[in-house]
């Protein structure tokens, strides 16, 4: 039944809503905050939105509404002079504390301290600056995220994001009162814990404290070295975010768009990292049919995030030949890539070739630091930029994504199917190795390509067990995202009362559509939603064919070059190792 | 069928009176830095041969918590003989004993001296000092040894327990305690009764509800909780114990600061020897009622002593306050619903329940019922621990149980509730003390601290202080805390430096109020109390140090300014012999100087010259 309160005198309805802030966005208002996130623990830190709360008695509270239940009767006023006051105060206080150096900020234009500051007309800060003798040395030791303590508002969001999504807690409070900081246990270098290069701390930071490695310079050099032949590949999730940042609506799909911007920015060939999502699942789903057949190594884990892999390096070093032996689409292609280019196209060498990955993940830029993923020294992949450096890019470039005109990408991993578009959502690989695992097992293609209950990216953290009915044999597959529901189903694993083959995870919350790299600097659970409609869109209405092994260019491949699935040559190009030491497995870190 | 309480409670009674003569030496904190165990151990050696004068046959020694008078420590109180000895030293034993104990005359030095009359008091009873309070939850603070069970008993200690678990109706027991009209003894004034109420009340969605006690006892001087954990345990036991058969809890944490290790050790004896005699534990007296205390040693934050952030500790988290609601009546320590209620507030329950809501509503106040304990300490003559109905004016504690202002100096201010509270001052000397007057006057009762100031403090200083040690224990979560507190201890630091302006008194207000309207929990909410009260009060103080760069009360280093008066002075050269920075030159027989420059204002110049030639502006 639903109650009514008051928003600044308006009658208003709620219902289920967790928090009085909720009701005020639903019903047209808006109130600042820098600590709230829709998905993590609400913590009350910020005060930016604070209430005046008058209750039916007259009794008058300021309160933050972001912790505050809603109740039947109550006045909220969100507006009033004294929460004004609070708010200002709040963030003069603040930019007091805070590395005023806007302009060089990797976050300037996208920073809620920024925003609100201005909205609220600071212009003169009465405090005592922070002396910058004082400032913390900023930690570039990351491969993917640099952390500057001078910009930290302590908001605590990382903190929540990494303990409730990544269960990790790499991030935490330290010291006290105008002491109190926030970072890696005792002092450690970010590099020095085992963060997982998630992102996602990054994700929910308000401000430049956390931020990007930023490697946008490094692929203009190469691009403007006539020495070298310059590809590009784009995963599945950029698509139907990257919109985002150029006026366009969340889940639109733009990768026509894409293609036409990487050939004006001046790559030499554009590809797609769907090509070897596609050839990911033949190789996957073989190995999948293998080990069942075997009844080795089982339940099988997918690999393609890397996030989740390090977590099993790390955390638990003797489940890694659990992991499928697969590289990630991004990493095959460009393996391929630096095997068959120097073959075909003339002027490619292996040397002068190098790949360019757009992600909307931050941990690829570790991933492609992996000694296994290097040949003679030579990484497989250069570079890897998130979605918002690639933004960057076409900005810089004087492109407007919005007007140009869709292209087609480049031959020979260009071409993909629906099965590799939804990789960028949780639940989208499975899916995709079910589809070509049932054609596989049975020589049949399956009914429906549509496995709706492996999908959905609505709630935070998924933990859904699925069976899979392939002609009377049953498959249990089981569906994680983030690394807090991946850790229970280790735990069942561990205690014996696993009973699933298949586990995919994606670390994440609603897997790589909402990963670290991508547009904006609030995770809402309506964004992931949208952008994964986007996904699942392009797979049910715009593409030729919705299954892997569907895939022209990869009966091509198999037929020229690697044979079948999991061949000899498939091993070398397309598979990998892991190890049970994480310090063995980078180079150069 | 409950266990009868009175074959044990008579066996206690014998117990306590085979001891004969009993000798009470105060072993609190206080009294055993100042060697009261030296003194306990003197007279057990004693007790051992030694036969008293008149019906009793033998002498024994009883360590008790603290008597509250600990100005006057070591304390030796020997209630047969109606005798109280003052600064008691372990040499004066030996008279102690021989010439009143086995000689039956009083030793006349070591009795106290009322300062008013200059005369020698020897009966506790007539000491101004403890004349004037009414002690209920101390009540048993100095009268028994806490570390023997059976003294409790003796003194009705685990009836009420055994009254309530005999009657078995745990509304009663609420009803009581609301009634009562008992408020929170720890600052927040909330009616006790409600909050057991609201806790018993609430669904815990797996039957288990908690009790826990707070005894992160923080305010700097307020020592009150730590008396009554180490004077008299098992009152708080029983209290707590109360509290868990009335709303249904079974299991109990009691949060205690490191820092008070005595009060720890005595508390872990009072509840292995309460769970031996069936008052805690498994089917206390034989009624099915379980009640398991635990001890949790806090390790020294401040801010734990807020109810959520304590609660944070105890699961093992950091200690910062969680937003409320929910409050922890519904949603506490783990998850369950938790009764918070402070040291004080639980030591009252059990004297509730036996003289019954009445006789406590009767004490106090009309909205401030019972009693309150109060640490006096600064600039007064009789500093230590009292406990007095509410509603007692601020005159009667300082002039009548604190003896006055010492040494004749004039009385400016009190700041009381702690760093929390607020200054009040000469105008409010007959403000009644109870939590809505004090509340409207700008102050709190707080945890019940209470620093009396004369003439000779700057206030601007004592805000300063106060403002450092807010900013220093806040958590550091909510930024009008971690913050703001940091910015107003900047502004107030530049005042006494006399390097503020008026725009940065103004800055100053502004701010307090914005911390004290947006922080987060209790701490933040009252950190600037310090300053709003003394800005209220003495806000030409303020000016003073800004505008003319002049502490009044001399106090600001950086305002001073020390200078020999050339008439006087005489040229012996001993100011420069004796300054420790060599800041002073000049030719014997002629007038010397001071280098501004050099001066660190210490002041050992101004003692030594013998012709006060140089003085302090």
């Amino acid at each position: 039944m639903a109650k009514t309160l008051f928003i600044n005198g308006k009658e208003v309805q709620f219902e289920n809503e967790p928090n009085l802030l909720e009701v005020i966005r639903k019903n047209g208002f808006n109130v600042p905050t820098f600590c709230y996130r829709p998905d993590l623990t609400q913590f009350g830190a910020c005060r930016m939105c604070v209430v005046e709360v008058v209750y039916p008695n007259g009794r008058t509270i300021v309160n933050s509404s972001c912790t505050m239940p809603p109740e039947e009767g109550i006045n909220v006023k969100t507006n009033t002079d004294r929460v004004r006051k609070i708010r200002k105060t709040v963030l003069e206080l603040l930019l007091a504390n805070h590395d005023r150096e806007c302009t060089t900020c990797d976050k300037s234009g996208n920073c809620e301290l920024q925003k609100y500051s201005e909205e609220y007309g600071v212009r003169n800060i009465r405090y005592a600056k922070k002396d910058p003798e004082n400032y913390a040395p900023i930690d570039h030791s990351n491969p993917s995220i640099v952390r500057d303590p001078n910009k930290c508002i302590l908001c605590g969001a990382c903190v929540r994001a990494c303990q409730e999504y990544q269960g990790h807690a790499v991030l935490g409070f330290a010291n006290r009162g105008s002491k109190t900081t926030v970072g890696p246990v005792a002092g450690k270098a970010l590099a020095d814990v085992d963060c997982v290069y998630c992102g996602q701390c990054k994700a929910v930071c308000p401000t430049g404290a956390l931020t990007l490695v930023n490697e946008v310079d490094k692929v203009w050099n190469e691009i403007n070295n006539p020495n070298k032949k310059v590809v590009v590949q784009v995963a599945p999730a950029v698509r139907v975010a990257l919109g985002e940042m150029f006026d366009m609506p969340a889940g639109e799909n733009v990768i026509g768009k894409i293609y036409s911007a990487m050939r004006k920015i001046g790559f030499d060939l554009v590809f797609d990292t769907n090509f070897a999502a596609d050839l990911t699942i033949m190789e996957e789903a073989t190995e999948f049919i293998e080990r069942v057949t075997k009844g080795e190594n089982l339940p099988l884990f997918t690999s393609c995030c890397q996030a989740w892999v390090r977590y099993v390096e790390t955390q638990h070093p003797e489940m890694i030949n659990h992991l499928s032996s697969c590289k990630s689409p991004q990493s095959m292609l460009s393996s391929l890539a630096k095997y068959i280019l120097p073959k075909t196209k003339e002027g490619y060498t292996k040397e002068n070739t190098v790949v360019v990955s757009i992600m909307p993940c931050t941990a690829k830029k570790a991933e492609i630091k992996r000694k296994q993923l290097t040949d003679n020294g030579q990484f497989d992949t250069d570079y890897v930029l998130t979605t918002q450096e690639f933004a960057q890019m076409i900005k810089s470039a004087g492109i407007d994504l919005k007007t140009i005109e869709a292209e087609e990408a480049d031959s020979p991993f260009g071409e993909y199917t629906g099965a590799a578009t939804i990789f960028g959502a949780s639940g989208g690989v499975a899916e995709a190795a079910a589809r070509t695992a049932y054609y596989l097992i049975t020589g049949e293609e399956i009914a429906s390509d549509d496995i709706v209950e492996l999908r959905g990216v609505d709630k935070h953290a998924y933990n859904k067990d699925v069976v899979l009915d392939i002609k009377g044999t049953k498959v249990k597959v089981k569906v994680v995202s983030t690394l807090v529901e991946a850790e229970k189903a280790i735990q069942e694993i561990k205690a014996g009362t696993a009973d699933f083959q298949l586990l995919e995870v994606m670390a994440c919350p609603g897997g790589c559509v909402n990963g670290g790299g991508q547009p904006t600097s609030c995770n809402t659970p309506e964004l992931r939603v949208k952008r994964a409609e986007g996904l699942y869109n392009e797979d049910k209405c715009d593409t030729e064919f919705r299954k892997s092994h569907k895939n022209k260019d990869i009966i091509k491949l198999y037929d020229e070059y690697l044979e079948k699935p999991n061949s000899h040559l498939a091993h070398e190009l397309l598979h990998t190792t892991y190890a049970d030491e994480f310090k063995g497995s980078y180079k150069d870190l | 069928m409950i266990q009868d309480i009175t074959p044990i409670q008579k066996a206690a009674i014998e117990k306590v009176n085979a001891q004969g003569l009993r000798v009470l030496i105060c072993a609190g904190t206080g009294c055993v830095a100042n060697g009261s165990l030296e003194i306990v151990k003197k007279f057990e050696e004693y007790g051992l041969t030694v036969n008293p004068l008149g019906e009793k046959d033998k002498m024994t020694a009883v360590p008790t918590g603290c008597h509250g008078f600990c100005e006057q420590g070591v304390l030796v109180v020997i209630p047969d003989l109606h005798v109280t000895y003052v600064r008691v030293k372990l040499a004066d034993v030996d008279e102690i004993v021989n010439e009143h104990i086995i000689g039956g005359k009083p030793v006349e030095r070591l009795l106290y001296v009322d300062p008013a009359t200059g005369e020698h008091v020897q009966k506790n009873e007539n000491i101004k000092f403890y004349k004037e309070q009414t002690r209920v939850s101390l009540a048993n603070c100095g009268h028994l040894n806490p570390e023997v069970i059976e003294e409790t008993i003796a003194m009705n200690g685990y009836e009420a327990l055994h009254r309530v678990l005999e009657a078995n109706d745990p509304q009663a027991v609420v009803d009581t305690v609301l009634k009562s009209g008992l408020r929170g003894r720890g600052g927040g004034g909330f009616p006790t009764g409600s909050k057991w109420q609201f806790t018993k009340n609430a669904v815990s969605p797996t039957g288990k509800k908690y009790v826990v006690c707070n005894g992160d006892e923080g305010d700097p001087g307020a020592f009150m909780d730590r008396s009554i954990m180490e004077g008299d345990p098992h009152k708080l036991l029983e209290g707590m114990a109360i509290a868990g058969f009335a709303i249904g809890a079974d299991e109990a944490y009691i949060y205690v600061r490191a820092e008070y290790p005595m009060a720890i050790k005595r508390l872990r004896i009072a509840i292995a020897q309460a769970e031996e005699m069936h008052f805690l534990g498994e089917n206390i007296m034989n009624t099915g009622f379980n009640f398991t205390i635990h001890i949790k040693e806090g390790a020294g934050a401040f801010v734990c002593g807020e109810e959520t952030a304590l609660i944070a500790s105890i699961e093992g988290e950091r200690g910062m306050p969680r937003p409320k609601p929910p409050f922890p009546a519904n949603k506490g320590l783990f998850g369950m619903p938790t009764l918070i209620n402070n040291v004080e507030t639980l030591a009252n329950i059990p004297p509730i329940i036996l003289k019954g809501a009445d006789w406590f509503a009767n004490l106090g106040s009309e909205k401030s019922k019972g009693t309150k304990t109060f640490a006096v300490t600064g600039e007064i003559n009789n500093t230590g621990l009292i406990e007095i109905p509410m509603g007692t004016t601020l005159r009667e504690i300082i002039y009548e149980i604190g003896g006055g202002i010492r040494n004749g100096k004039k009385f400016k201010a009190v700041q009381i509730g702690g760093p929390s509270g607020g200054c009040l001052t000469e105008e409010h000397l007959d403000l009644p003390m109870d939590y809505d007057s004090l509340t409207a006057a700008g102050a709190m009762v707080g945890s019940g601290g209470l620093v009396v100031m004369n003439e000779d403090t700057c206030i601007v200083e004592v805000a300063r202080f106060f403002m450092n040690f807010t900013q220093n224990e806040s958590c550091g979560k909510c930024t009008p805390c971690r913050e703001g507190t940091k910015n107003m201890l900047k502004i107030l630091t530049k005042i006494t430096k006399g390097q503020a302006t008026l725009e940065d008194l103004d800055l100053l207000e502004e701010l307090a109020y914005a911390v004290k309207d947006g922080s987060l929990c209790g701490l933040g909410k009252t950190a600037p109390n310090p300053v709003l009260s003394t800005l209220k009060y003495f806000r030409d103080e303020y000016i003073e140090h800004i505008v003319n760069k002049r502490c009044p009360a001399g106090v600001c280093t950086a305002l001073k300014t020390i200078e020999i008066d050339e008439e006087l002075c005489k040229g012996c050269s001993k100011c420069s012999r004796t300054c420790p920075v060599g800041a002073i030159s000049g030719e014997i027989k002629n007038p010397f100087k001071i280098d501004q420059e050099k001066c660190i204002k210490c002041g050992a110049c101004v003692s030594s010259c013998p012709f006060k030639a140089i003085k302090v502006k």
